[in-house]
């Protein structure tokens, strides 16, 4: 089964892979990268956390991120959501030079990040709000996306009553409620216990088939990249460089049983390789310290 | 197994003790206090003559040390005389339980020693006008000025280190200036109270303000919010429940400045009710007025926490007050080197 894996034949798309391939690359860019680097003036020697990435995704496109720690993936998708400045290079939405934040690049955190304050309603309005919509509409807008993440029950809650999987559900529609061109997920489901992640999975590609919305999606679990992108841009670390762009070979629409197929697990593997380069010392070789004594029994 | 109960470190106890620990909470004291003036052998002591005998400068109801009774006793008893008679007493400024209950009543029935003195009732009115007053004036500047503050580095890196400075200064050193500027009747006692709350408002505000969730800003900013909207929309909001403990712990700070303000110019109020009493001596009204203060003090704070809770329905649990005050008496550095 190893030798199967270790050949990289299957990231190989099928034809009606490279067909899907095909039209993306023809629809327009919406989110386009230019050469762009951050350095953080540290104590002597500045330091670089990018280095000269270059991106082009395409509408309605999904794309992951994936790296080791220390990557500069959060400094990325901050610099994209213009909560910070690159030290050089552009970035072009749908064709025009931007900075700063904007809400047509919607952003959904790992913290949640709702107005405690606010009910579930109150909190998708408010996006709708700021950018001058009457409340009356506002108000029937947030209902519309409520029904969307399967939330209408809770219109009336504050954010302090929800369990983790809905606060993210109500932080995604406030997100998305003011048509942002590019949605950004900064390790949105990272704080979630692993059945609501999965659930939250299908439940954010549901959304996306609805929405024309093109998604940037940062993570560091490969199984969700795998099963959430067309793309993934794996960086490496120090500086924060674009090491290979992954297309998935998996084909959509995308299932939970997909998880062993044969592509998907040669994308798993390649991300491996990528990320945690083979270990030089075996595993046999670390000394086990055994701090109390155990039975026979215990291997 | 009780004991595990009790101490265990962080843990609340059930309902129905708490609220038997907040009733023990005031019945101690007054158990103490009940002990000392009813039990006899329990300090006590002077001692009240009851029947003078042939103690020449004795009369009825005179307090005597109780050492001094003893020697004219002796010393009548070895003349041959009648001997007094008297009970052991505690001295007058510390009148029993059951007459400063009394006083409660009979303190608003006390006639105006004076004509043109105040009633008690007329009394209290006049110092919960001056600390509103006082309190209002102060939280109209001092709000707005904590928040801009707060938000504001810059602007707080301009105001901060002189409302520092000024706050050092005792606010009851400012009477007599207070006087020259604003006459001597209710201004400079609304302007010692402004004084005193004012410049500690401003860096509390300021504190609580600065403590703001930064990632919630992200957010508002990715949603479009702009300069205007992240303060009024976000800042302020995210902070106002922490605000409106703050005014509540500032309010018990100014009544702490009413007695001081009072004795400014013409002595007024509450204050003047107190010392006007203590001068006659009619020690249990004394008493009675200061518990006056503490339950109108304590009521307003407790009417404000309930008020606190039907206005921000969204937090699950208010904070405990000793957890406020603790934060207040240790504030964070205020501005970061």
């Amino acid at each position: 089964m190893s030798d199967f894996i270790q050949s990289t034949d299957y990231l190989k798309q099928a034809p009606a892979v490279a067909e899907r391939f095909r039209r993306l690359k023809e629809r327009p860019v919406a989110l386009q990268i230019d050469r762009l680097g951050r350095e953080f003036a540290g104590k002597g020697t500045p330091v670089t956390a990018l280095k000269n990435i270059s991106l082009k995704i395409h509408r309605r496109e999904l794309v992951c991120v994936i790296g080791p720690s220390g990557c500069g993936k959060s400094t990325l998708i901050r610099i994209i959501a213009g909560l910070d400045n690159p030290t050089s290079g552009r970035m072009l939405v749908d064709g025009k030079v931007t900075s700063g934040p904007c809400p047509e690049r919607g952003m959904v955190f790992q913290g949640y990040t709702l107005f405690p304050w606010l009910t579930v309603k109150r909190n998708i309005m408010f996006g709708l709000e700021m950018g001058g919509m009457s409340p009356t509409d506002a108000e029937g807008k947030a209902l519309e996306w409520l029904k969307l993440v399967g939330l209408t029950r809770f219109e009336d809650s504050y954010p302090s009553q929800l369990s983790g999987g809905m606060k993210q559900r109500v932080a995604i529609a406030r997100a998305l409620a003011p048509n942002p061109r590019v949605l950004l997920m900064d390790e949105p489901f990272g704080a979630l216990d692993a059945q609501t992640r999965a659930q939250m999975q299908e439940h954010l590609l549901e959304i996306w088939r609805n929405v024309d919305v093109t998604i940037f999606f940062i993570t560091h679990d490969l199984d969700e990249a795998i099963y959430l992108a067309d793309r993934i841009i794996v960086l490496k670390a120090n500086p924060g460089e674009v090491q290979e762009v992954i297309e998935v070979p998996v084909p959509r629409p995308r299932r939970t049983d997909q998880f062993n197929s044969l592509e998907f697990l040669a994308t798993r593997h390649r991300l491996e390789e990528l990320i945690h380069p083979r270990a030089d010392i075996p595993m046999e070789k670390l000394p086990i310290v055994r701090l109390t004594p155990v039975g026979d029994d215990v291997e | 197994m009780l004991s595990n109960r009790w101490l265990a470190i962080g843990k609340e106890p059930v309902a129905g003790i708490r609220l038997t620990l907040t009733l023990f909470s005031f019945l101690l004291p007054i158990a103490v206090w009940a002990l000392v003036s009813y039990v006899p052998w329990i300090w006590h002591p002077l001692v009240r003559v009851s029947t003078p005998g042939d103690v020449a400068w004795f009369k009825p109801g005179l307090l005597v040390e109780r050492a001094v009774f003893a020697a004219e006793n002796a010393k009548a008893i070895a003349a041959g005389v009648h001997a007094a008679e008297g009970a052991p007493a505690n001295p007058v400024f510390l009148p029993a339980p059951h007459e400063v209950a009394k006083a409660f009543y009979s303190a608003f029935q006390t006639k105006p020693v004076l004509r043109g003195d105040l009633w008690l009732h007329e009394s209290l009115w006049l110092s919960i006008k001056t600390i509103l007053w006082g309190f209002t004036l102060s939280s109209l500047i001092g709000l707005p000025v904590g928040v801009i503050c707060g938000a504001y580095p810059p602007i707080a890196r301009l105001t901060e280190p002189v409302i520092d400075f000024v706050r050092y200064m005792p606010a009851p050193a400012f009477g007599a200036l207070a006087v020259a500027v604003l006459g001597i009747f209710e201004a400079p006692k609304v302007a010692i109270i402004v004084i005193g709350t004012f410049f500690q408002q401003v860096l509390v505000i300021a504190n609580t303000v600065r403590r703001h969730d930064p990632a919630l800003i992200e957010a508002a900013q990715t949603l479009g919010a702009n300069r205007r909207q992240l303060l009024l929309r976000v800042i302020v909001p995210s902070c106002l429940v922490d605000l409106y403990n703050d005014q509540r712990i500032l309010l018990g700070w100014a009544w702490t400045y009413l007695i001081v303000a009072e004795v400014v110019g013409v002595s007024s109020g509450i204050t003047f009710f107190i010392n006007q009493q203590a001068k006659y001596r009619n020690f249990e009204n004394v008493y009675a007025a200061i518990i006056m203060i503490g339950i109108i003090g304590l009521m307003t704070d407790q009417g404000l926490a309930f008020l606190g809770r039907r206005l921000f329905p969204w937090q699950l649990r208010p904070p405990s007050r000793l957890g406020r005050i603790l934060r207040w008496l240790v504030p964070e550095k205020v501005v970061e080197a």
